[in-house]
């Protein structure tokens, strides 16, 4: 605790580099993941080949792709953008399937009648698969955040400022206190992503939460129903 | 007033699921396509709003050829209810029978008044508005979909075995409302169901299908059940086991009716 309360700056510094570094790939790979969902499950073949490709880019080493990102995008060694990259690959890897399994999972029966109603295509995605795969979406985003966030931490070995810094300063001068406050830290992050995003659930699917006084009610009208009061 | 003219469906499997199939179905009232499964009614139902295109024929409203019509366009100025009520699970009951107005570009709070008025019209309290339809019993959500399939003010009302999933109580209900909400609207309205009772109750004209939409026959439910046309018609109609025979007895003086189990059913007035 006494390395803590000396370093509070430094800790504080790098949290907040950690999330810079840690939400754009969430965000992006949740962006991108979704007409990859919808084009895989248009036809037959694309959803096992695109579901196969993207998911075996989950197995790539991490430290070795965040090193060769330069060469491939020509950027700086030092750039964050080559971590940032690197991460997205991975929430697409991760994304992908609970996207088309998300999009899957919207019962034909409500398709129909969103057609029959005059929904247009487009306006049937937008407005009736798209919200109605969001608890599905919700959950694969939960996964991919707690995935970005731990892997965010390898940046450090690369030079790319993370709470990761914390491990590798730490093991490096032998500070026990050091590496366990990175451990902490980076579990912090990773709660706060994990209870804002079901947060951001509960407001926007709100048809999605299970309220205890409906079924409570709907129970008390069975038992009277049962008792021939109502 | 909606024509079939030698209509034929062949889907991409190869099963012919209506072939030239002919009928016209009278305006302001209801016409009841009647059947077993496969027989065809679910896809005449649905080549009416175009949600499934003929292969060959062609489909009139109103002497017009629905085929060049946009079908989005089409479909929001034809009511359209189905089993297991079909309501978005995302959106509140009132903007789910407010939906199609919008879709049309009704304003938002227009559209909402108008739906609470329809909440009314199908018998629903007003307090059910702001519920999603899983809080919903499955006689309520059938309403509104009555309700939402009523919220355009279409002249045509497609209804596909509707009260299909609902207790035999509740059914009965829905199934008498209809018959007010008809009495009062005087829409078209093309019902599909495979309960002859339910067709007799409810329609002005009835269509007895056979596979592949081959008809039987047509006509009203007292022509049908006065002169079946063959005996696929009187076992259909149960008439063949006796069943919807009623003889009269004379008890006390009065003409008292009994079924085919010699039950009484009630007494004959002159």
């Amino acid at each position: 605790m006494k390395w803590v309360g000396s370093n509070l700056d430094l800790v504080w510094e790098l949290i907040v580099a950690h999330v810079g570094l840690s939400v754009p790939p969430i965000i992006i790979g949740f962006l991108l993941s979704i007409p990859l969902g919808w084009v895989a499950n248009r036809f037959r073949i694309s959803r096992g080949v695109i579901l196969l490709v993207l998911g075996l880019l989950y197995t790539i080493p991490s430290l070795p792709l965040f090193i060769f990102m330069p060469l491939i995008l020509g950027t700086n060694q030092l750039s964050s953008a080559n971590v940032v990259v690197g991460l997205t690959i991975y929430a697409i890897a991760l994304m992908v399937r609970s996207s088309a399994d998300g999009l899957a999972s919207v019962d034909d029966d409500i398709l129909q009648a969103a057609s029959a109603m005059g929904y247009s295509a487009w306006q049937r995605f937008w407005r009736v698969e798209l919200p109605l795969s969001g608890p599905v979406l919700l959950a694969g985003l939960r996964v991919v955040s707690a995935s970005t966030v731990s892997l965010a931490t390898i940046g450090s070995v690369i030079g790319v400022t993370s709470l990761g810094y914390l491990f590798i300063n730490g093991f490096q001068r032998n500070i026990p206190a050091e590496v366990i406050t990175g451990i902490v830290a980076t579990l912090l992050v990773a709660v706060v992503f994990d209870l804002l995003l079901v947060l951001l659930g509960r407001v926007l699917l709100p048809w999605n939460a299970r309220d205890r006084t409906s079924s409570r009610q709907a129970r008390r009208q069975a038992v009277l129903l049962a008792e021939g009061v109502s | 007033m909606i024509e079939f003219r030698s209509v034929t469906k062949q889907f991409p499997d190869g099963t012919v699921a209506v072939k030239s199939f002919d009928l016209v179905i009278p305006p302001r009232k209801t016409t009841v396509l009647v059947g077993s499964s496969g027989c065809g009614k679910t896809t005449l139902l649905r080549m009416i709003n175009r949600m499934i295109d003929p292969t060959s024929g062609s489909i009139l409203i109103d002497g017009e050829d629905t085929s060049t019509l946009a079908p989005v366009k089409l479909r929001r100025r034809i009511g359209y209810v189905m089993q297991n009520s079909g309501l978005l699970p995302h959106r509140k009951v009132i903007d789910n029978v407010a939906t199609v107005p919008i879709l049309n570009g009704v304003p938002k709070k227009e559209a909402r008044a108008h739906a609470l008025d329809l909440l009314d019209t199908v018998g629903l309290d007003r307090s059910l508005a702001d519920k999603y339809p899983r809080q919903l019993s499955g006689g309520q959500q059938q309403r509104v979909g009555v309700a939402r399939g009523l919220a355009a003010d279409p002249n045509i009302l497609l209804m596909d075995e509707p009260f299909g999933a609902v207790d035999p109580i509740v059914r009965a209900e829905l199934q008498q409302e209809t018959i007010r909400l008809q009495d009062g609207l005087g829409k078209t309205v093309v019902f599909v169901t495979h309960d002859i009772d339910e067709a007799f109750l409810l329609g002005h004209q009835v269509v007895i299908l056979q596979k592949g939409g081959h008809i039987a026959q047509v006509g009203t439910p007292a022509e049908i059940l006065a002169n079946p046309a063959d005996d696929f018609v009187a076992s259909f109609v149960g008439a063949d086991k006796g069943k919807r025979v009623l003889r009269i007895e004379r008890v006390d003086g009065q003409d008292v009716v009994v079924d085919e189990n010699g039950t009484p059913t009630g007494v004959l007035r002159p």
